[in-house]
């Protein structure tokens, strides 16, 4: 008896949550159907055809192009903005958007890409920045030493392909699952490399004693290996408001001005530059033929890679204590200057210190903490 | 054993003595949450007129031919929600369709209507009460026009209260409540007129 009623009621539900799914399949086929539409994305930058019928943020997301959302799509963290120029829901801003949106964003065509509906063909404008940011399997094809824990890492991309970058931004690392290790996890890396090669980029990995990602970099990373990164991200870039640059790193911080360095004289940019370099000892210190050598070529630029303790084997001739001496001893003012600082937590802030005493300020001093 | 009421009596009924809202309190979250416009509240009133309206009409249908001959009644809460989600979604895929500027002022809220216990609450109703076909009708449709009556009033004294300075105590959501006990305390003046519950 009991167990007629429960076969009774599991079938009788299964039939009738059946028969309801059936009627909304058939439905969403008949009236859910806009065909193939074409997505023109910053005036021709990238054209898509896709499948109608799902909301923008998704069908974007489906092509790999990531706009922040961090509501999942039920208009409540307003974060998924783009531009709809033309298509389908061009200036025709929803109630659930207008809390969301400013006075501004609306007469720029500004709506909530989880609130559109792709139903036709659309011209949509999509910040530089997040249409650039993507997934990337990538070849490692060298592996060096720097120091004694740092890497080189050269990553090829696909043939064909090309990462948009601005010089100073960085990727995020994913790693496979390796000994121990049974999740991936991912972490970020600013690009060392040149922004104008864009078939490939370099990375500088320090090892972190017990760091998930360092450990695996230095440890199980072969050359030859296909290696998963997205990108790139990051404000840390040049604004070049000034006269001067004043650049200062630490360790693998060096990775994001080496970028910068080149990205100023690749483009012929007036700026004069100073490079401070901090390590702790002699055997720390690394690319510093190259930066000697873009000193010798290029007056504008100055390097002053600075030891705190040198080994008295060393023979070390240069500057001597921590990078804030030097940065204290050497830069007079702040005006017409830029600060670009990248290093341990403990040195930034030792930095802007100095610095915020000498005139700089929030608006003209960027750092990338690790 | 079909309820004697007159259709026409059920109607006006649901509207003001039964009112969803201020006499059982019955779809109260979206009734609080989407007041502070009244553009907006009156989308949603729509909304919810036309998912009742729908729900009513196919939730007796659906009582009458599958769950009494086939002897479901004791499912019959789930199926009701099922048929009722199932409904609302057709409904917004069809809006958004045909009538495209329709979907944009209420279609949007149309997912919000799943879950309004007004809806579910009137099909209840009209089964414990055994309305016909018409009578579940005018029930499901006197029952939106209610909730929809209900919401602009309160919409339009909120729009209104936002623009004076209120002592704090009582500001945002609890001068919501007060409002609707007042109102619904007047509405009691109506329940001479005709009793239906």
């Amino acid at each position: 008896m009991n167990f007629m009623l429960v076969a009774q009621t599991v079938v009788s539900l299964a039939l009738v949550s059946g028969a309801l799914a059936v009627i909304i399949s058939i439905a969403d086929k008949v009236l859910n159907n806009y065909g193939e539409c074409k997505l023109d994305i910053n005036d021709g930058q990238k054209q898509l055809t896709v499948t109608g019928g799902s909301s923008l943020l998704s069908t974007l997301a489906g092509e790999k192009i990531f706009i922040p959302s961090a509501c999942g799509g039920k208009a409540t963290c307003g974060l998924c903005k783009v531009q709809v120029l033309s298509g389908v829901g061009a200036g025709q801003v929803l109630p659930t958007e207008e809390p969301y949106l400013t006075e501004k964003e609306k007469a720029d065509n500004y709506r909530l890409s989880c609130q559109i509906k792709v139903k036709s063909d659309m011209q949509l404008r999509i910040p530089e920045e997040l249409f650039n940011i993507r997934e990337f399997i990538c070849e490692l094809t060298a592996m060096e030493d720097m120091t004694y824990d740092i890497k080189r890492l050269r990553l090829k991309l696909p043939p064909g392909d090309e990462i948009n970058f601005k010089a100073g931004q960085f990727v995020q690392l994913y790693t496979k699952p390796y000994g121990k290790v049974r999740e991936e996890v991912f972490r970020a890396y600013s690009i060392s490399s040149k922004a104008s090669e864009k078939d490939h980029i370099e990375l500088l990995i320090r090892l972190v004693p017990d760091g998930l990602c360092t450990t695996w970099v230095h440890t199980a990373l072969k050359v030859g290996d296909q290696v998963r990164l997205s990108g790139p991200y990051g404000d840390f870039y040049l604004r070049g408001d000034c006269e001067e640059l004043i650049m200062v790193a630490g360790g693998s911080g060096l990775a994001p001005i080496r970028s910068l360095v080149y990205d100023v004289i690749e483009k012929g940019l007036p700026h004069k530059m100073r490079f401070f370099f901090g390590a702790n000892t002699v055997k720390d210190l690394y690319y510093i033929e190259e930066f000697t050598q873009i000193e010798k070529e290029h007056p504008q630029f100055r390097f002053i890679p600075c030891v705190a303790t040198p080994e008295p084997e060393a023979n070390w001739q240069g500057e001597t204590g921590f990078v804030t001496v030097a940065l204290d001893n050497q830069v007079d003012t702040g005006e017409n200057k830029e600060a670009y600082l990248c290093g341990s937590p403990g040195m930034l802030n030792a930095c802007i210190k100095i610095l915020k005493a000498k005139g700089f300020t929030d608006d003209t001093i960027f750092f990338d903490e690790f | 054993m079909t309820s004697p009421i007159s259709p026409w009596i059920i109607f006006l009924a649901s509207i003001i003595t039964s009112n969803m809202i201020l006499a059982n309190f019955l779809g109260m979250c979206s009734y609080l949450s989407v007041s502070t416009e009244y553009k907006t509240a009156n989308g949603l009133g729509m909304a919810v007129t036309m998912v009742l309206l729908l729900t009513s009409a196919i939730n007796w249908l659906v009582y009458t031919y599958v769950i009494i001959p086939l002897d479901l009644v004791y499912l019959q809460y789930i199926i009701f929600i099922m048929v009722i989600a199932a409904l609302v979604q057709i409904l917004e895929m069809g809006m958004d369709r045909f009538l495209p500027d329709l979907h944009a002022k209420l279609g949007i809220f149309l997912p919000l209507i799943t879950v309004n216990c007004a809806i579910l609450g009137a099909t209840l109703f009209q089964v414990i009460r055994n309305y016909d076909f018409l009578q579940s009708v005018l029930f499901g449709l006197g029952s939106g026009l209610g909730w929809w009556l209900a919401i602009d009033m309160l919409a339009a004294m909120r729009e209104r209260l936002a623009k004076v300075k209120l002592p704090p105590g009582v500001s945002g959501p609890a001068i919501a409540f007060i409002i609707t006990g007042v109102v619904a305390m007047a509405f009691i003046g109506f329940s001479g007129i005709f009793v239906i519950q």
